[in-house]
């Protein structure tokens, strides 16, 4: 898939999710954070962005913990977007 | 049965309702049974918590009824359904838009027409039993808990078969959206003292509701709220919205009673609420009216009878349960009974020879492929987003929680105006693969659909009933809380051709129990 299809399909998995909440926080981190990564955590935030949002949730509000180091950096910048 | 009619305002059928009701313990068994995790007492049993409005013996006291896995209730049940799909090897097609219903002559619907996002392919789904549960349309108002998803696709595709939209001048507003961002703040801040202030700092719901004050029930705060705004008393350079205040709570209470809240106002309005208040408007949060069905989940034509291969359920169907105002928790308990029912009505259905694969018309895909290819070759035309937003905008001013003659009918003017633009929306991007350009500017032809539906509906009932609140239509002891029983004890069905308006008889006669005579709501 070309770049432009690539980050279309990730826009699309991040701002229609079942929960508003989700669409705000991703759709902005995609906007304006997710330009700034590397490779490895680009590649883990899509891997964040294809979860359920019952997975998700929990990570992003600090109920759960994330396994992986490299997606618990990505859930840390998630969680300090400012959607205001 | 009685919360639900009283509920809504007297506007629900009592036959559905009565069938909701009575399949109420059977569903939530089912779920537990398919795994749901259901909040537990000590000696094991499903927990039941007290809800607004949730009462026993006619109104006489509360009682606890409501069924819930913590504050996850619609996930977990997503979850729990899910997993009985992926057993029954059901196919999902992901990352696939319906665009429009397939009718023949006879009125029967014979599929669906779909987009493949990812190659941006159009498909026509020949089905025997086609059934509809797409959600509402919130996004149609600026501010709106609703997640971008429900863009009203599902009342778009009926309108644009021909099929009524019923009561869709009935929508629920909360009282407590953050302004701008529309994520909702539960009403368990104010539950745990939070306050409601003026751009004067004023406590103004003690002028309002002097006893109940900001715990008055979601319209009356609402209506206050909205007062206030439109009485110049709002805060922020706009004055469009006022203040949630917390500041004065301990901390502690806040962390361990609220949790959540505070992230939720820091992420999106920018506030600590510890520290200052939270900027709050009435937020559209659900869609009472939706594609009329009968308690079978069979879609029904406006004399009643069911349009063959056509089933709905959730909150783009109107059954209509809700009627002029949704009870809390009725609408998942609406879409695990309706569903199920719409299941084994399209079984019946099958087995009795009802319905059955009949072949496609030759100009099946005319209208849709018209669409598409107006869409693609527009040019000079209307820009999708600040189309949408101006459709927006106009919702929430002319026809929001507070209704007012003289903007309605401007609203209706507009909305016109704006259908125009709609007509005429032009993209950028003609490629095929993963186009989500083309995929917002056909979610608008759905929002425009849904908007007119509401706008004119609402122009159009002349009485206040429900969440349908008109200052036209006051309180007086002819009309208690402005409900005009005498003209206005109707169901509005709104047709695309023309927007042409009729109305149908509310059914008062349950399956098997006495009728619930009209009554004025009084909580
Ligand atoms: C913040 C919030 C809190 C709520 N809390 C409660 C509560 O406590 N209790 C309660 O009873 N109700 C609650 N509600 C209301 C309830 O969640 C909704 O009414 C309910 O989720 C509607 O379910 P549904 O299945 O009808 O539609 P949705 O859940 O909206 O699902 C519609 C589905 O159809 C898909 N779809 C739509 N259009 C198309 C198309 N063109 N092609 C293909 N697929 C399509 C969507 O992608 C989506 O998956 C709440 C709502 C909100 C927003």
């Amino acid at each position: 898939m070309e770049d432009r299809e690539n980050l279309n399909r990730l826009r699309w998995r991040c701002t229609r999710r079942a929960m508003l909440e989700m669409d705000l926080l991703l759709g902005e981190f995609l906007d304006r954070i997710f330009p700034t990564l590397g490779p490895e955590q680009a590649a883990a935030f899509v891997t964040l962005a294809d979860m359920e949002d019952l997975e998700l949730w929990p990570l992003i509000n600090g109920s759960r913990e994330c396994a992986d180091a490299v997606q618990a950096e990505v859930v840390a910048l998630l969680r300090n977007v400012r959607v205001k | 049965m009685y919360d639900t009619v009283k509920g809504s305002d007297w506007l629900g059928d009592q036959d559905a309702i009565e069938y909701m009701c009575r399949m109420a313990p059977e569903v939530v068994v089912e779920l537990e049974h398919f795994g749901m995790p259901f909040d537990r007492t000590d000696e094991g049993k499903i927990y039941q918590r007290p809800f607004g409005g949730h009462m026993s013996n006619f109104g006489e006291k509360p009682v606890r009824r409501a069924c819930a896995a913590a504050d996850r209730t619609g996930h977990a049940m997503l979850h729990a359904l899910y997993q009985r799909n992926v057993r029954a090897n059901t196919q999902f097609f992901v990352e696939w838009m319906a665009l429009d219903l397939i009718r023949d002559d006879s009125g029967q619907v014979l599929g669906v027409i779909a987009l493949e996002m990812e190659t941006g392919e159009v498909v026509a789904f020949h089905a025997k039993a086609t059934v509809f549960a797409t959600g509402g349309a919130g996004r149609i108002f600026y501010s709106s808990t609703n997640a971008f998803i429900n863009t009203g696709d599902g009342l778009g595709m009926a309108a644009r078969a021909g099929i009524a939209l019923e009561d869709m001048e009935f929508w629920q507003f909360h009282p407590t959206g953050v302004a701008g961002a529309g994520v909702l703040i539960t009403e368990g801040v104010r539950g745990e003292g939070g306050i409601l202030r003026n751009s004067a700092n004023e406590r103004f719901m003690e002028r309002y509701a002097p006893n109940a004050k900001d715990l008055a029930s979601r319209d009356v705060v609402s209506r206050a709220m909205v007062t206030e705004i439109n009485e110049g008393r709002g805060c922020g350079p706009n004055k469009d919205f006022v203040l949630l205040d917390i500041t004065h709570l301990d901390p502690a209470t806040i962390m361990k009673r609220l949790p959540g809240i505070r992230e939720i106002s820091i992420q999106f309005a920018g506030i600590d609420p510890i520290k200052a208040p939270i900027p709050v408007v009435p937020t559209c949060h659900y869609q009472m009216g939706g594609v009329p069905t009968n308690y079978k989940g069979q879609v029904v034509a406006d004399d009643g009878t069911p349009v063959k291969g056509f089933y709905a359920a959730g909150e783009v169907a109107c059954a209509s349960v809700h009627g002029a105002n949704r009870l809390g928790t009725n609408s998942l308990l609406d879409l695990l009974v309706f569903g199920k029912s719409s299941g084994d009505s399209v079984i019946d259905d099958l087995k009795s020879g009802t319905i059955g694969l009949k072949e496609l018309p030759v100009d099946y895909a005319e209208r849709t492929m018209a669409r598409l290819n107006r869409l693609n070759t527009q040019t000079g035309g209307a820009d999708v987003n600040a189309t949408r937003l101006e459709l927006q905008r106009t919702m929430q001013k002319h026809c929001g929680v507070f209704r007012f003659k003289d903007m309605l009918s401007e609203g209706v003017a507009k909305i016109l105006d704006i259908e125009k633009a709609v007509a005429r929306t032009e993209i950028k991007d003609k490629s095929q693969v993963w186009n989500t350009a083309r995929v917002e500017a056909l979610e608008l032809d759905n929002l425009i659909e849904v908007a007119k539906a509401t706008m004119i509906s609402a122009e159009a009932r002349k009485e206040s009933r429900g969440a349908h609140v008109r200052d036209d239509a006051p309180d007086t002891a002819a009309n208690p809380n402005g409900r005009d029983d005498i003209n206005w004890h109707k169901h509005t069905l709104w047709h695309r051709d023309a927007n042409r308006l009729d109305y149908k008889p509310v059914i008062m006669k349950p399956l098997s129990v006495e009728s619930i005579a009209l009554k004025t709501r009084s909580y």
